[in-house]
């Protein structure tokens, strides 16, 4: 478990006291919320607005959502956004083009961001924003529309006490138990929330509420809670050298099974949490005065993405599926210093051809891919 | 290239079609004007009287080939041409009157017709690409307006218009939709459907019923269509629909196209082979 961070309490009774903190500091709220059948950023103004109300079942391939009478407020693990689309969004203006007598101006889009807490994130998600953390804001260059986005983000993880048939942070070493990245750490009990403090902001938001010290069975109690949680996930990625081992199974044939079954239909990247990969539309107006240019998801699953002056580099389903594994497993690693995969599951949930990532990872590993587990 | 400015002649013309792709070039409303201002619109029955002799520098065609005298037609329409461009699923795969094709088309014509000897018709319903040179195609039953306002600005200006070819989940998830198929279990033909529409049907919850056709997934050499087939056993295995379901599914509005054609030809022959 986490090193020597204090712990609290907060009852639920008195939830809105923290709710109070956060707007005492102008932050906007958001939780995962159900709305018109789908898992969504909502935002909330008090503790009610946190109940969720229904449960999810993931499955490889499918999603359901079940009402549930349960007192448990965080019943949902997660849906198909993750924290992605607030910090690297789906869309972003970037530049305005504007004809004019002298020529032509170019008027950039300023980064700008409101403040946003959100309650709910789960670790696979805290993690997977650490990784883009290392993607848009490492090295030399750094994405000013997610770094604004991102400095503005307060993150109030929720522990996860359940998983499901996808999930498989316990062997990414992600999760269950939010480990880095956060500002607050909530875990949830049956009257009550351990609170724990990750980052300066996060522990001055937690002391302004004068909470009591957890007592130690309470602690246990969600120590054991999460820990059921990891040791429940029946998924594990295989942990050999994965960038090794992937580059040894270059020329595999299990890359041309995988695609008879693949659509390329780019889900899996859409709403995996670490993905990254955009392209820049332009879209001129009739008048042919102003063009603007939107930054926009993309995919390695898009043809068109592997297409570089005259040539395709991954002309197939089967170069396109061997990419996005051989990146997000393998070379994420050499590239990035830590896997592209946080075992959030979404890739094989959300697949709509029902393909999953572990499964597919082991066969073109071999049978003894898991043996050789650290 | 007559009036000032030498601006370029368009044309649009209709075969086998129900204008609906015409209509929404007429939804451009006002930029029609700026169109008006960046080219002579001088054929465009459906939307003026005044109708021009050709040549035309761009010429858009809605409707398939499905009446004999289309087949000349088209070819005086290529004739007259600089930029031949298909607009909508009739055009471009020969529309949803394709499904006729491979039928009895005297017995259907029997069928709808008091008397069938007034009607000449041809035993297909083909897109203009298998009868002249095509130098661009806009999908979609129908074309939608963003798509023909980004091809022409894009022309005008001189960039050779290009399309996305890719499925339309893309653009769907971009947009943050819940996922029809996943989390409902609705037959969404999105996977492997092209984008291009702004993801109308799942925006509101409802399936994809594949109106923009094939998804390409090669590109741009050795073209590759959609995995078709493997969403039609998802269909099948995981959705439990039946083989009828399934091939139903693919036999639409855009049935001529090669890649649903072929998955709705394997599952037909299986529904068949069911009943002998």
């Amino acid at each position: 478990m986490s090193d020597s961070v204090d712990s609290w309490i907060l009852k639920k009774v008195s939830f809105d006291i923290f709710f109070s903190a956060l707007k005492s500091e102008d932050y906007k709220v958001l939780s995962p919320q159900v709305e018109d059948g789908a898992v969504t950023w909502f935002e909330a103004s008090e503790a009610d607005d946190l109940k969720q109300g229904f449960s999810d079942q993931q499955n490889i391939g499918s999603y359901r959502l079940n009402q549930t009478e349960s007192d448990v407020w965080f019943s949902i693990v997660h849906g198909a956004q993750s924290l992605k689309s607030l910090t690297f969004k789906p869309r972003q203006a970037t530049v305005k083009i504007i004809k004019t007598e002298a020529g032509i101006s170019f008027q950039a889009e300023q980064p700008k961001a409101e403040k946003i807490a959100v309650i709910g994130a789960r670790a696979c998600d805290v993690a997977a924003l650490q990784i883009q953390d290392r993607v848009f804001l490492g090295g030399a260059y750094q994405d000013e529309y997610f770094k604004a986005n991102r400095e503005s983000l307060l993150i109030i993880a929720v522990n996860c006490t359940h998983a499901h048939e996808t999930c498989f942070c316990a062997s990414m070493n992600t999760g269950p138990k939010v480990k880095a990245g956060f500002d607050i750490a909530l875990t949830e009990l049956k009257d009550a929330f351990i609170v724990e403090a990750g980052s300066m902001a996060g522990k001055r938001i937690v002391e302004a509420l004068n909470l009591t010290v957890a007592p130690k069975d309470m602690s246990k109690q969600a120590d054991r809670l999460i820990e059921h949680c990891a040791v429940s996930q029946k998924k594990r990625m295989p942990q050999q050298n994965l960038p090794q081992a992937l580059y040894e199974k270059q020329h595999s044939e299990h890359w041309d099974d995988v695609a008879t079954r693949c659509l390329s239909c780019a889900n899996c990247t859409m709403v995996c949490p670490t993905c990254f990969c955009h392209a820049i539309e332009e879209t001129p107006d009739m008048a042919r005065q102003t063009s603007e240019r939107v930054r926009v998801w993309d995919s390695c699953f898009n043809p068109e993405h592997g297409y570089i002056h005259g040539k395709n580099m991954r002309p197939t389903t089967a170069d396109r599926y061997r990419m996005w594994m051989t990146h997000k497993l393998g070379s994420w690693i050499d590239q990035f210093d830590s896997s592209g995969c946080t075992g959030c599951g979404r890739c094989t949930t959300w697949c709509p051809a029902g393909i999953d990532l572990v499964e597919e990872a082991i066969a073109v590993l071999g049978e003894d891919a898991m043996e050789k587990k650290a | 290239m007559t009036s000032q400015k030498q601006r370029p002649r368009l044309a649009v013309f209709k075969l086998a079609s129900c204008d609906g792709c015409q209509l929404s070039i007429l939804s451009l409303e006002e930029d029609l004007l700026l169109l008006d201002q960046a080219v002579d619109i001088a054929y465009f029955p459906e939307a003026s009287s005044r109708m021009e002799d050709g040549p035309y520098d761009i010429t858009l065609v809605e409707g398939s080939i499905s009446a004999p005298e289309h087949i000349e037609q088209i070819k005086n329409i290529r004739a007259q041409s600089g930029l031949l461009v298909t607009i909508g699923a009739c055009a471009t795969a020969g529309g949803i009157q394709a499904l006729r094709n491979g039928a009895d088309v005297a017995d259907y014509v029997a069928t709808v017709y008091a008397h069938p000897e007034y009607i000449q018709t041809l035993k297909d319903s083909t897109p203009i690409s298998e009868h002249v040179k095509v130098d661009f195609e806009l999908w979609g039953c129908p074309i939608d307006k963003e798509q023909v306002r980004h091809f022409l600005s894009d022309l005008l200006a001189g960039v050779e218009p290009r399309f996305p070819e890719h499925s339309l989940c893309m653009e769907c998830k971009r947009q943050e939709h819940l996922c029809v198929l996943v989390a409902k279990g609705e037959p969404c033909l999105g996977p492997v459907t092209r984008t291009g529409c702004g993801a109308i049907c799942p925006a509101m919850g409802r399936a994809c019923y594949g109106c923009f056709g094939p998804a390409e997934v090669s590109f741009p050499a050795g073209r590759e269509h959609a995995n078709a087939d493997a969403l039609a056993s998802r269909f099948s295995e995981a959705l439990h629909l039946s083989n009828d379901e399934v091939l139903r599914r693919f036999k639409g509005i855009n049935s001529h196209a090669s890649a649903f054609k072929e998955t709705a030809g394997k599952w037909q022959k299986m529904e068949e082979n069911k009943h002998e």
